[in-house]
């Protein structure tokens, strides 16, 4: 219980933290909106030329566009989440006062990054979204069962979100400088979580394999839950399954990364 | 237990450096941070561990800590193996590094502390009871709802002490806690550091450039170079063995010969001022009285040896030795 105690205040730190920069935060709503506006009417004319690409109708690909957005720094899929701040303590040398301090770093960084991310979804994302909603024709639920569905898919997309940016973070402890690793990442990340174009627009054997990857747990697993065109229990345990590897893999890669630095140096 | 409150015998710390020495070709090449240190600090003592830059201090208190694993040697904090038992040995010691910060950077000190209350599960009472304490001694009232980054070095530093302290930790182990601060925050800081170990009987373990916090602080000294231990012993001891000497400025009335005074002997004149040299370990007083007494004096100072100065003559002896 102690632990939990912790946890929850290094989240709710990170939280307020963000909550500090309201400028940034005023312009990346902008921002939000502005980006969604341009890809709504790419989507428009695409669908114009192609009814039901991907299976989607005209609202539910605005519907999925605006929901992009919304999700977009709140799963910090093109960077900015705590990862940043990690590589740069790994790269100082800052690490050390985190490793003698009795706490996990992974649950740390987690609670850290789950604190952030809820701040990004209610400060960035939900602006956007009602902008969208209230300006463009959606398709949205009108049930609280599917809206709670695709709260628990943010969730579980909070949590592989982050299981795939620790993993680029802790590439630092090998590179020193994770940037290169860190932009690759972004660029795989946005494309293939979907940001560009749902995953089911794909075909074939590419199709297949990005939907396959973690990647699609980030926006296509939301969305897929909240335009009901998935059971949302199987959504979950496709999520669920990716952020329990990723995160095993985290604990393992860490425990290498910081048996290395103990033995070796930092 | 009292006698070795922290242990370490013939402790080694040997990195393996790769270096790339043409294409596709690395050199390894050890080096020996720490080579073979023994002592030992008993509980409530206040130790200096000073040496030049890259002499192996930090790596030491790094291996106190538990971050870093010795390659060679037995080491024990509180009867705990500190790479073995990190998470708890963290109970039971504070740490602070001069240059780096454990506080929360965008967010008011308080919140940092709040954080340090459920990360070492200090009991409320005792956390609010060390609060008030260090809030007070350290002056850090007006402080505690500004953000971190809003702090002076100053300021910041002694906040950076309060995190260490709030969990009761029976050693501190401070690397380079005065660096960069101005001379009232230097004061402060070693007043507190002080009355720290009077009334709690923390132990101390102390790493500096600044031979004044050593001075004012520790009983003894200990003088680490390339990872071997040279010294340990009194700080007056440090200044016998290393034939150290203190400089005196003299200004005088007008330009003179130079100064001949059985106490000191002239090194530089230019001008109307003149630098003498006199050992560290007499008084400085009735050098004076003498100058004073038989020449125009205008006015003087009186220059510490510092401490790679001290260490460079230790090094000098040595290799004459």
């Amino acid at each position: 219980m102690g632990a939990g105690r912790l946890y929850a205040a290094v989240a709710s730190g990170a939280f307020r933290r963000y909550a500090t920069y309201r400028a940034a935060t005023a312009a990346g709503v902008f921002t939000n909106t502005v980006f969604g506006l341009i890809l709504v009417y790419t989507y428009l004319a695409l669908w114009d030329e192609k009814p039901h690409l991907g299976g989607y109708d005209q609202a539910q690909a605005v519907t999925y566009v605006w929901l992009g957005q919304a999700l977009l720094s709140t799963l910090a899929i093109g960077g900015g989440g705590v990862e940043d701040e990690l590589m740069e303590r790994i790269r100082t040398g800052d690490i050390a006062i985190d490793l003698y301090r009795p706490a996990d770093l992974q649950l740390w960084w987690l609670s850290a990054d789950l604190g952030r991310a809820l701040f990004q979804l209610m400060g960035r994302g939900v602006l956007p979204f009602v902008f969208g909603a209230v300006f463009f024709p959606v398709a949205l639920p009108s049930d609280a069962g599917t809206w709670a569905a695709f709260l628990v898919a943010v969730l579980l997309a909070m949590l592989v979100g982050f299981g795939i940016r620790f993993l680029v973070a802790l590439s630092a402890f090998w590179l020193l400088d994770g940037t290169g690793v860190a932009q690759t990442a972004w660029i795989t990340g946005f494309f293939c979580s979907g940001m560009v174009l749902p995953l089911n627009v794909f075909p074939g054997a590419i199709g297949e394999t990005v939907r396959a990857l973690p990647w699609s747990s980030l926006l296509q697993a939301p969305a897929d839950v909240l335009l009901g065109r998935a059971e949302p229990w199987g959504v979950f345990a496709f999520q669920g399954a990716w952020a329990l590897a990723l995160l095993a893999l985290g604990r393992l890669v860490q425990s290498v990364a910081t048996r290395r630095v103990v033995v070796q140096g930092g | 237990m009292d006698g070795d409150f922290i242990e370490l015998d013939r402790v080694e710390k040997v990195f393996e450096v790769r270096r790339k020495t043409g294409f596709l070709k690395r050199e390894r090449r050890q080096v020996r941070a720490v080579d073979s240190i023994s002592f030992t600090v008993p509980r409530g003592e206040m130790v200096g561990y000073i040496g030049p830059n890259g002499a192996g201090k930090s790596t030491t208190i790094k291996m106190l800590t538990g971050i870093l694993t010795p390659s060679g040697g037995r080491l024990r904090v509180a009867g705990i193996d500190p790479s073995r038992e990190r998470s708890r040995l963290a109970h039971r010691i504070g740490v602070v590094f001069g240059q780096r910060t454990t506080l929360w950077w965008d967010l008011p000190l308080i919140d940092s502390y709040r954080l340090v209350h459920r990360m070492y599960r200090i009991p409320d009472g005792r956390y609010r009871e060390n609060l008030d304490r260090c809030v007070e001694l350290l002056d850090l009232a007006d402080l505690l709802d500004v953000p971190v980054r809003q702090l002076s070095l100053g300021q910041r530093m002694r906040g950076d002490i309060a995190a260490a302290l709030l969990h009761d930790p029976e050693v501190l182990y401070l690397d380079e806690p005065t660096i960069g601060l101005d001379v009232i925050s230097k004061a402060k800081v070693r007043g507190f550091l002080r009355d720290l170990n009077a009334e709690r009987g923390t132990t101390v373990l102390l790493t500096t450039h600044d031979l004044q916090d050593i001075e004012q602080l520790c009983s003894r000294v200990m003088v680490i170079d390339h990872g071997r231990l040279m010294y340990d012993g009194p700080l007056a001891g440090l200044h016998e063995v290393g034939e150290s000497e203190r400089t005196l400025v003299v200004d005088l009335e007008r330009e003179l010969p130079p100064i001949e005074v059985p106490e000191a002997r002239v090194v530089k004149v230019e001008g109307p001022r003149q630098w003498l040299a006199f050992p560290a370990s007499g008084s400085a007083a009735p050098l004076v009285a003498r100058i004073a007494a038989e020449y125009p004096l205008v006015d003087l100072s009186v220059r510490e040896p510092d401490i790679e100065a001290v260490i460079a003559q230790m090094y000098a002896d040595r290799a004459t030795a």
